[in-house]
């Protein structure tokens, strides 16, 4: 049998080939972002400070509910032609799937993030006081904290009749706190404040998230 | 000198799979050796889909027993098995040997030499660049079996693998599953196309209402007990 680093991998490059092929996940939530993007600059017409007040909310939002299209594709196509059985039956273990597959999102939601930031930057004008590289920290923890949770949840309610429905009831409950922390991060470090204590909750959140959703993967992977 | 059996190779022990309450199964027992193909026939609804599926560890048994080359774990055997469902098991965005790849690495096996020889064996071309959503039922059907055949199981458990498969082809399927069990595999086939299998095997196990009510050598069933 491979290791299951080896497992992670291959399953990794599977989706990312058959995302490559599909872009179902990647163009639904470009499309979604984009709208919010456009809508809420219309809306509003804040000033710069504004902007860097309400800024964190709007883009970690527009972030959740793109990432929950991705979520649902990456078990769609594996609930398609029931290939998730051909990976149950084998020795493969579930962890190596989970893993796969929350990288996999973690990715995605990271090319939206790279491709939607610039436009957020022009349309809101924004400019930091604080340190960029604080951004990006914060970006990849709290990307990391939507997709561990997205991941496990969109695989929980993959056997349920209204799956996109049941995703966000799952999910955005259990989301709070890290969506609270990246908002409050993210405004702290575009207004010139210290963010330490929200950086500290948003990693804490996600070893705490990331090793209960291993610990549980494999019971809802083979759940009937 | 008497000739002893050899020992089952699966055994089932009072096997009972409920689905809410409805019974799917209600306490099938049975044996089955090695090296022989085993056709499971019955109406829609007998329980063969799930027996299969129990013997292939997707289902849980709500109650009694399944030992499999000795092992009541499932995970201990699972190499040992190949399973072949109904719908394809395969990703209809990648070519066939793409998706043979992927699930030989799920089984350690390197290289792409072991998903080429099966490619063959079912009879499809490996170099075949078309992905699998563009191939017709039938030849999706041979590359699922050659998905099966992967891990060179010794057990194989079929799931309808003839349904919209053309004549030719089926019989062409049915002469590689009796080379495979002539070569030591234990095969179990559900079908609703019994005819096809009337020379090729073994036994003939028949279902009803989750049980197995009768076991027979040919197609013709006794008097209805």
């Amino acid at each position: 049998m491979s290791a299951p680093g080896a497992i992670t991998r291959v399953t990794l490059l599977k989706d990312l080939r058959l995302e490559w092929r599909s872009k179902d996940a990647i163009n639904s939530m470009l499309f979604f972002s984009l709208l919010v993007v456009v809508v809420f600059s219309f809306s509003f017409d804040p000033s710069a400070e504004e902007s860097r007040q309400i800024a964190g909310g709007l883009i970690w939002v527009a972030f959740l509910f793109a990432a929950v299209v991705a979520l649902n594709q990456t078990w769609a196509r594996e609930i398609r032609n029931q290939v998730l059985d051909a990976y149950r039956v084998s020795p493969a273990p579930a962890n190596s799937l989970f893993i796969a597959k929350t990288l996999g999102n973690f990715i995605f939601v990271t090319v939206l993030e790279a491709l939607m930031t610039p436009l957020f930057i022009v349309f809101y004008r924004l400019r930091s006081i604080g340190p960029v590289w604080q951004l990006l920290l914060v970006a990849m923890v709290g990307t990391w904290a939507l997709v561990v949770n997205g991941t496990f949840f969109a695989a929980m309610s993959l056997r349920t009749r209204s799956r996109e429905i049941m995703l966000p009831l799952l999910l955005f409950p259990i989301s709070i706190p890290a969506l609270l922390a990246m908002v409050q991060a993210t405004t702290s470090i575009l207004s010139g404040e210290g963010a330490r204590f929200w950086i500290v909750l948003l990693v804490t959140y996600d070893l705490v998230f990331t090793t209960v959703c291993l610990l549980l993967f494999e019971s809802v992977l083979n759940a009937e | 000198m008497t000739e002893t059996a050899p020992p089952p190779i699966v055994t089932v022990s009072n096997l009972i799979k409920q689905f809410g309450r409805f019974a799917a199964l209600r306490g099938v027992t049975a044996e089955f050796s090695a090296g022989k193909l085993y056709a499971i026939l019955g109406d829609n609804g007998a329980g063969k889909t799930t027996l299969l599926r129990t013997l292939a560890g997707l289902n849980r048994p709500s109650n009694g027993e399944i030992t499999i080359l000795g092992a009541s774990k499932f995970h201990d055997i699972c190499h040992e098995i190949g399973y072949m469902a109904h719908p394809s098991l395969l990703y209809d965005e990648m070519s066939g040997m793409e998706n043979l790849e992927y699930f030989a690495r799920l089984y350690g096996i390197a290289g792409n030499s072991r998903c080429a020889e099966v490619i063959r064996a079912v009879g499809l071309d490996p170099d075949l660049v078309r992905p699998v959503g563009q191939y017709s039922q039938g030849m999706r059907q041979r590359m699922s079996l050659a998905r099966t055949l992967l891990n060179d199981p010794k057990i194989l458990l079929l799931d309808e693998p003839f349904s919209n498969v053309d004549l030719h082809s089926a019989n062409e399927m049915v002469r590689l599953l009796a080379r495979a069990r002539d070569n030591g595999k234990t095969i179990f086939i559900v079908t609703h196309q019994a005819p096809l299998l009337e020379d090729a095997a073994d036994e003939f196990i028949w279902m009803e209402f989750g049980k197995i009510v009768e076991r027979t050598r040919g197609l013709s069933r006794g008097p209805e007990k």
